[in-house]
């Protein structure tokens, strides 16, 4: 990898440049709003996907589009440490999630299972079914309708190393089992 | 070399990352002394931790794993998940493992077997793991890799978080306890007002609040988004946690000059029962300023009012009356040893003949799950932690939080109301 690279965010491990259909949230989403505690009777995700959003938001399940971008205000994910509440929305098919802010167990859940999230105040002025172009690797965020440009928040490198290995077991197999990765 | 002044949550981490101190914001890498997963985050955990290509466990005996949530099993996929921590439990030789009729509500089990002591870092798959800083613990919960990951490792990374401290002076009013402090905190600073930080609770009210009372309230810290609520070691810790201790433990006290993010002083003494209406845990009122809410369902209980004094609470509330026609009162103790301490101290005989219905442990209701899920329109009080949109059943349903004296008086006027209009 190039040095530069290093200075960035999910580098690696996935496309970085993703354009997508915005489904736009306000403050305070729980993960009871993002899976219902009554399906958490299971641990697949396609199931758990199949009930993402349904409480809040009952179009969602059906109308989500591999590649669609979740934007929502603050505290996103707030409540249970459910790791059912990012899984089902990576596995709806959302290929990010932008937050104003982020709850702190949501925040790691995302990054240990590998789901892109963004954080930027400033990217919550953007509208439901808006189209943006995110630059993963960049951290930049790009309101197509506006033309604006929006810097998310950097990682630390810890986080990073995270990120780039593709989620904490793959970052802990690597670390148990040295002789087993080529890199 | 002058040793850097730290707060009690720096101290802990410190000592689990072995540095002489830690720094506000930085990333550090800690042991943890016990690690906590149940029936609903277990299963992930076990998944991942397939992934991991270790054969055995960190430590048998730091791990604990509770079929609380959703058990006694509530459906045939409860059932799965159930069987599939109890297996995964026998093969590894985890130790703690605790099964239907010998457990209890994770948060309200653990400090109660000793298993959380103060000193120690625990990390756990449930967001009210923080429950146990009430014993001076550094604990906090995280997702089910997080956890796949500590049981294989018994480690877990963290970022040290910045403090607030909340000062409570006066003397508490008559019915007021953790739950009502809690509350009002929350309604103060709002769900985020403490996130990603520790919450530090002291001052004179919380010097004579009693152990269940400070478990209730490290239990909501979570509620304002902390990743823990810490409380320092004193007498009634030492008396709680002592003959319960099957491990030597070490308490941590914040120096003097620590830096704090801000420091909150609140007059305790003007805070009354509290409830906090839907859909937050923040919209916290003043009993007095309520006004007419009828209530279709009343539950004590969960892992922030199912102690052995909240049942007490609920029961002086009870004795010799009877649950509105309108209400069904659901109490659920939360561990084995409080429910059969509850048949042998006539409790059990005050909520059956009050006409209320009276449980095994199980969290049930608390999440929607089972045993009091509610129907659209229905409004319950509920001694639980959270009210979110559909947290308790239908979508349309409503959840009013608050403490087991009020619940229970709210269970017998079919609205809610206090003890004082019985
Ligand atoms: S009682 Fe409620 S809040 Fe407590 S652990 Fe169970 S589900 Fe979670």
């Amino acid at each position: 990898m190039a040095n530069s690279k290093q200075m960035h965010r999910y580098g690696d491990h996935t496309d970085t440049e993703i354009s997508g259909r915005v489904w736009k949230y306000g403050d305070n989403i729980d993960t009871d709003a993002i899976v219902p505690a009554r399906h958490l009777n299971v641990s697949d995700p396609q199931e758990l996907a199949a009930h993402c959003m349904e409480d809040w938001d009952p179009s969602f399940a059906k109308g989500v589009r591999a590649g669609d971008i979740i934007v929502a205000g603050a505290n996103f994910g707030c409540g249970s440490s459910r790791e059912h509440a990012p899984v089902a929305i990576k596995a709806s098919g959302i290929s990010c999630v932008i937050a104003a802010t982020f709850a702190r167990i949501f925040f790691r859940n995302a990054i240990n299972i590998g789901l892109p999230i963004l954080e930027c105040p400033e990217a919550a002025a953007i509208q439901q079914g808006e189209t943006v172009d995110v630059d993963l690797a960049a951290g930049t965020i790009h309101r197509v309708a506006t033309g604006e440009v929006f810097q998310s928040t950097a990682y630390p490198p810890f986080m990073l190393e995270l990120i780039n290995a593709g989620g904490l077991i793959e970052y802990t197999r690597r670390r148990l089992h040295p002789e087993q990765s080529n890199g | 070399m002058q040793p850097v002044p730290m707060t009690m949550a720096q101290k802990i981490l410190a000592a689990h990352a072995d540095r002489p101190s830690v720094q506000v914001g930085e990333l550090i890498d800690v042991r943890a002394d016990m690690v906590l997963a149940n029936d609903i985050t277990a299963p992930l955990a076990i998944i991942e931790f397939a992934k991991l290509g270790v054969d055995r466990v960190f430590d048998q005996d730091r791990i604990a794993l509770v079929p609380d949530h959703f058990a006694p099993n509530k459906d045939i996929k409860s059932a799965e998940q159930c069987k599939l921590m109890r297996e995964f439990a026998k093969q590894y030789g985890i130790r703690n493992y605790f099964e239907v009729g010998r457990m209890g509500i994770e948060h309200a089990l653990l400090p109660e077997q000793g298993l959380v002591l103060p000193g120690d870092v625990v990390v756990g798959a449930d967001s009210h793991t923080c429950t146990y800083g009430a014993v001076g613990a550094f604990a906090t919960g995280m997702g089910s890799t997080d956890i796949a990951v500590a049981m294989a490792t018994g480690r877990a990374w963290m970022r040290v978080p910045a403090t607030t401290r909340f000062v409570f002076h006066g003397e508490l009013q008559p019915l007021v306890g953790g739950k009502d402090l809690i509350l009002y905190t929350i309604g103060l600073i709002g769900v985020e007002g403490a996130r990603y930080q520790a919450m530090e609770f002291v001052g004179p009210a919380i010097d004579t609040l009693s152990m269940d009372g400070r478990l209730t309230m490290a239990n909501m810290a979570i509620e304002a988004g902390a990743k823990a609520g810490l409380f320092h070691v004193d007498a009634t810790t030492e008396a709680y946690v002592q003959p319960r201790a099957k491990r030597p433990y070490q308490a941590y006290a914040s120096d003097p000059d620590a830096e704090y993010d801000r420091v909150i002083e609140i007059d305790a003494s003007q805070i009354e029962p509290q409830v906090s209406f839907p859909h937050l845990p923040s919209n916290a009122k003043g009993l007095s300023q309520v006004g007419d809410v009828r209530i279709d369902q009343a539950v004590i209980g969960s892992c922030t009012n199912g102690r052995w004094s909240d049942l007490v609470q609920a029961a002086e509330v009870l004795r010799g009356r009877q649950v509105h026609p309108d209400v069904r009162c659901i109490i659920i103790p939360g561990t084995q040893a409080i429910y059969l301490r509850a048949v042998q101290e006539g409790l059990a005989q005050v909520f059956v003949e009050a006409g209320a219905v009276f449980s095994t442990p199980t969290c049930g209701p608390c999440l929607g799950g089972y045993m009091g899920v509610l129907a659209a329109g229905e409004r319950c009080i509920s001694t639980t932690n959270r009210n979110f949109v559909g947290r308790m059943g239908h979508v349309d349903s409503e959840v009013y939080l608050a403490g087991p004296a009020i619940a229970a008086a709210s269970a017998v006027l079919g609205r809610i109301g206090g003890p004082a209009e019985l």
